[in-house]
């Protein structure tokens, strides 16, 4: 997002980032561990320097294309809880608390429960799947994430057989997330799937990027991705998951039903109100003068999923 | 001496693309970067041109109003860089495409009309021009007016999927502080 820079401090003379939040987490730090009379539980932020192995690649799901630089994954984001502007999250992040975290599985289910981020991880076995990844604005990424198909999650918990969609809830932190402040979006953020979605092996349970832990701005310390779908519909920074027997109510749903679908399958037959889908900005490839790449429907995963829809009116379930 | 330190000026925008484009300051989206940047920055001109004439009539600043022509030609500029944006980085100089988004996409159909209007301003920003269109000339001129309402409305519809409105609110307190004057005069003058 531009915004006009008028320079008129040295860039010399300012003290980087990283320093002022430091020296800030430093002395937060501090006066807790003051305040509290305990120094335990230091390593705050550091959920993922604890040995945890994010995985092998599995060849599977491999995709043939050059993966999009570490660094435009991790500093272009959508996650309006930090701010609209795609640089926001990595900008503001870092005061998010991610220790202790919790993933409350309830709803329809037998077996309702409380996950700790440790014991979610030991779930199931973590494996590195590279992913396309379409956003609904038209550009697309090359991703390879590092975790475990979401349905070893939900046949833990054993849905019952009124369960027909998945919602995703995410996380509030009001002191750490100043996009919480704008009403764009009635918070908390909620996405769903059909059950069925939710069980294709596709799906993916998602703790790590490149090898390494979730950064915020990618939904740490956990989220989902779903690479048939757009990007919109992978709720990021998960804590409950639900199941339920009618089709919940998701954000984007609610603030534009006209211009994006409860499916928000990839589909490059079906324009956005404002815009085509026809084709995409593949990011970090190319340069400039790099030419649009095709869209392809379901973003190439129809193999995979296209029986999930068959028989349904595609451009009216968008 | 003075035309040329506000060539210059003018050339901030671009100037400040080529050093981030030499720093990886252009995002991890460059051409998005730079489309809506240029449109901002055509705004941001249009703006500047309206600022002259209140500039020079109650601060007794009139070097905006001596250089007019050419912050008008530069706002034309920054236009059409943010035209060929679009045309180049989402059509592909696809020409059919392009017209398909004009005819059925609102806030492209808004922007271009804006760009149409200015069209004419720009062309007839000659002396020759001016002499031959006499009294027309500044009736033609007004033209600037809906240009920059359209464009502030082609801003909002495209900040409207964000629901984003804070730069739109403040380009229209500004546009409307410009135009305060112009209107209040407009009155005296009945």
């Amino acid at each position: 997002m531009s915004r006009f820079k008028i320079p008129q401090i040295a860039p010399s003379e300012i003290t980087p980032e990283y320093i002022w939040t430091s020296r800030r987490k430093w002395l937060q730090r501090v006066g807790a561990a003051m305040g509290a009379g305990v120094l335990s539980s230091l390593p705050l932020q550091a959920w993922g320097r604890e040995g945890i192995s994010y995985g092998q690649r599995n060849p599977e799901f491999g995709a043939d294309e050059k993966l999009t630089p570490e660094e435009d994954v991790t500093t272009y984001n959508n996650f309006y809880e930090f701010g609209t502007g795609k640089e926001d999250p990595a900008r503001y992040g870092g005061d998010m608390r991610l220790q202790p975290w919790k993933v409350k599985v309830d709803g329809e289910v037998l077996r309702p429960q409380e996950f700790d981020l440790d014991d979610l991880l030991k779930l199931a076995a973590l494996e590195e799947r590279v992913y396309r990844m379409r956003c609904v604005e038209g550009w697309s990424m090359v991703i390879p994430w590092n975790g475990y198909p979401l349905s070893a999650l939900l046949k833990a918990v054993e849905p019952t057989g009124n369960a027909k969609y998945v919602e995703f809830i995410t996380d509030m932190q009001p002191d750490a997330m100043p996009g919480l402040r704008s009403r764009i979006i009635d918070w908390p953020y909620l996405e769903g799937l059909r059950l069925d979605e939710a069980m294709n092996p596709l799906t993916l349970l998602v703790f790590g990027v490149y090898g390494k832990a979730l950064p915020v701005a990618n939904g740490a310390p956990v989220r989902v991705a779903i690479p048939w779908k757009y990007g919109f519909k992978s709720g990021k920074s998960i804590v409950h998951i639900r199941l339920t027997e009618k089709q919940p109510e998701t954000s984007w749903v609610r603030i534009a039903p006209h211009e994006y679908g409860f499916y928000a399958n990839v589909n490059p037959d079906v324009p956005h109100p404002r815009w085509s889908q026809a084709t995409e900005r593949r990011i970090g490839s190319g340069g400039l003068f790099a030419p649009r790449l095709p869209t392809q429907m379901f973003n190439g995963y129809g193999e995979q999923v296209a029986s999930l829809y068959s028989g349904m009116d595609l451009s009216r379930y968008y | 001496m003075i035309s040329v330190l506000m060539f210059f000026a003018c050339l901030y925008p671009f100037f400040l693309w080529v050093g981030l484009g030499l720093t990886g300051g252009l995002t991890a989206n460059p051409p998005e970067y730079l489309i809506r940047s240029s449109g901002e920055w055509a705004l941001v001109a249009l703006c500047v041109v309206l600022l002259a004439t209140p500039l020079s009539r109650y601060a007794r600043i009139s070097v905006l109003l001596k250089h007019r022509r050419m912050l008008g030609l530069f706002a034309y500029f920054y236009s059409i860089l943010h035209l060929l944006g679009w045309a180049f980085w989402e059509q592909g100089f696809g020409l059919e495409a392009m017209w398909l988004d004009v005819v059925t996409r609102w806030f492209i159909t808004v922007g271009v009309v804006a760009f149409v209007l200015l069209t004419p301003l720009a062309l007839t920003s000659t002396y020759g021009w001016m002499r031959r269109l006499g009294r027309n000339w500044k009736r033609l001129h007004y033209g600037i007016y809906p240009a920059i309402a359209l464009s502030i409305w082609h801003f909002w519809l495209v900040r409207a999927g964000k629901n984003d409105f804070f730069e739109v609110w403040i380009y229209l307190a500004v546009v409307f502080l410009l135009c305060l004057p112009r209107i209040i005069q407009l009155r005296h003058h009945k």
